[in-house]
């Protein structure tokens, strides 16, 4: 009789409200979705507008792509484990986590600087033909939308540091930063199969 | 009694084993991508065929095990917002390859 009592609040969440925080964040986000999804239909119209310059065959390459790739997922999933931290309350591991998914943002904005780099001094700049006007545009949207996310992952890093308790206005802005970051991850699986790989069939 | 994944804010946020499957399956599909091209065993539109349909399984994964996209009562309005979207960038997308490729096959640009 004395664990009744206890049993039927266990799976009730009537307490929770709608959080509108993360909803407008959410609808941010799919409105970024529509100029992701603008930029993805010049790249299919122009993919094959090379005006004489250099191919896809001859520009990308599967290593740096490869690496890029598996930055931008590990640094998905670290951010995820920050995430549990949060929900537990474990400040340190948070700014922890947070700091190797900085690292690995880090090194794919890196990455993708050194390979745009190498590409303009070879002469295949977004002004060499419409394929790598296409190509740049909606690369280096996504490349500036990850130093975005990294500037917000510092900016939270600070914020936590010292601090003993996570409020729930601090839960919501990691909440939206956990959107952000697993968003751009999903933008990225659609650049490497259609931008990199599909071009290198 | 209390379950440590869904107490507090009542929230859907995965667990650790729920992000290492995510990830695995993440991994393996991106590798699968990968080596469809690499090794070159596949025609040209089917490896296309193959690759659009790893690129949609992954971006499904991704939504659930990372975004955290369920049924809910809570995620009905990110549902309807979602749903609106992807249609919305389909008609974008689809439309303007259609039209851009009809334009140049009239105009014999191509």
């Amino acid at each position: 009789m004395a664990q009744n009592t206890t049993v039927p609040t266990a799976g009730h969440d009537e307490h929770h409200h709608e959080n509108t925080v993360v909803f407008g964040f959410w609808v941010y986000l799919m409105t970024d979705c529509i100029i992701f999804g603008s930029l993805f239909a010049t790249f299919a119209v122009l993919r094959n507008q090379f005006n004489g310059g250099p191919t896809p065959h001859e520009l990308f390459e599967f290593g740096g792509l490869g690496l890029e790739t598996a930055l931008l997922l590990l640094s998905s999933i670290t951010y995820g484990f920050g995430m549990i931290a949060a929900h537990k309350t474990q400040i340190s591991k948070v700014i922890m986590w947070l700091g190797v998914t900085f690292l690995l943002g880090l090194g794919f904005v890196g990455l993708e600087v050194r390979e745009f780099a190498h590409m303009i001094a070879d002469g295949a700049g977004p002004d060499r033909s419409a394929f790598l006007s296409a190509f740049f545009t909606l690369v280096s949207t996504h490349g500036l939308h990850v130093t975005c996310g990294l500037i917000w992952i510092v900016t939270l890093m600070v914020q936590l540091m010292g601090t003993t308790e996570i409020p729930e206005r601090m839960m919501n802005k990691l909440t939206c930063l956990s959107l952000f970051w697993h968003f751009l991850d999903i933008v990225w699986i659609c650049v490497f199969t259609y931008v990199y790989l599909a071009s290198m069939i | 009694m209390s379950n440590p994944n869904t107490s507090s804010s009542g929230e859907s946020h995965g667990s650790v084993s729920s992000y290492l499957i995510g990830f695995v399956l993440a991994v393996i599909l991106t590798v699968l991508s990968f080596g469809v091209v690499m090794s070159h065993s596949l025609a040209p539109t089917g490896t296309l065929a193959v690759l659009s349909v790893l690129a949609l399984v992954q971006v499904l994964v991704h939504l659930h095990y990372f975004l955290h996209m369920g049924s809910g009562s809570e995620a009905r309005w990110n549902n309807i917002a979602f749903v609106f979207t992807v249609a919305f960038v389909s008609i974008l997308i689809v439309g303007t390859v259609f039209i851009m490729a009809n334009t140049s096959m009239n105009m014999m640009s191509r």
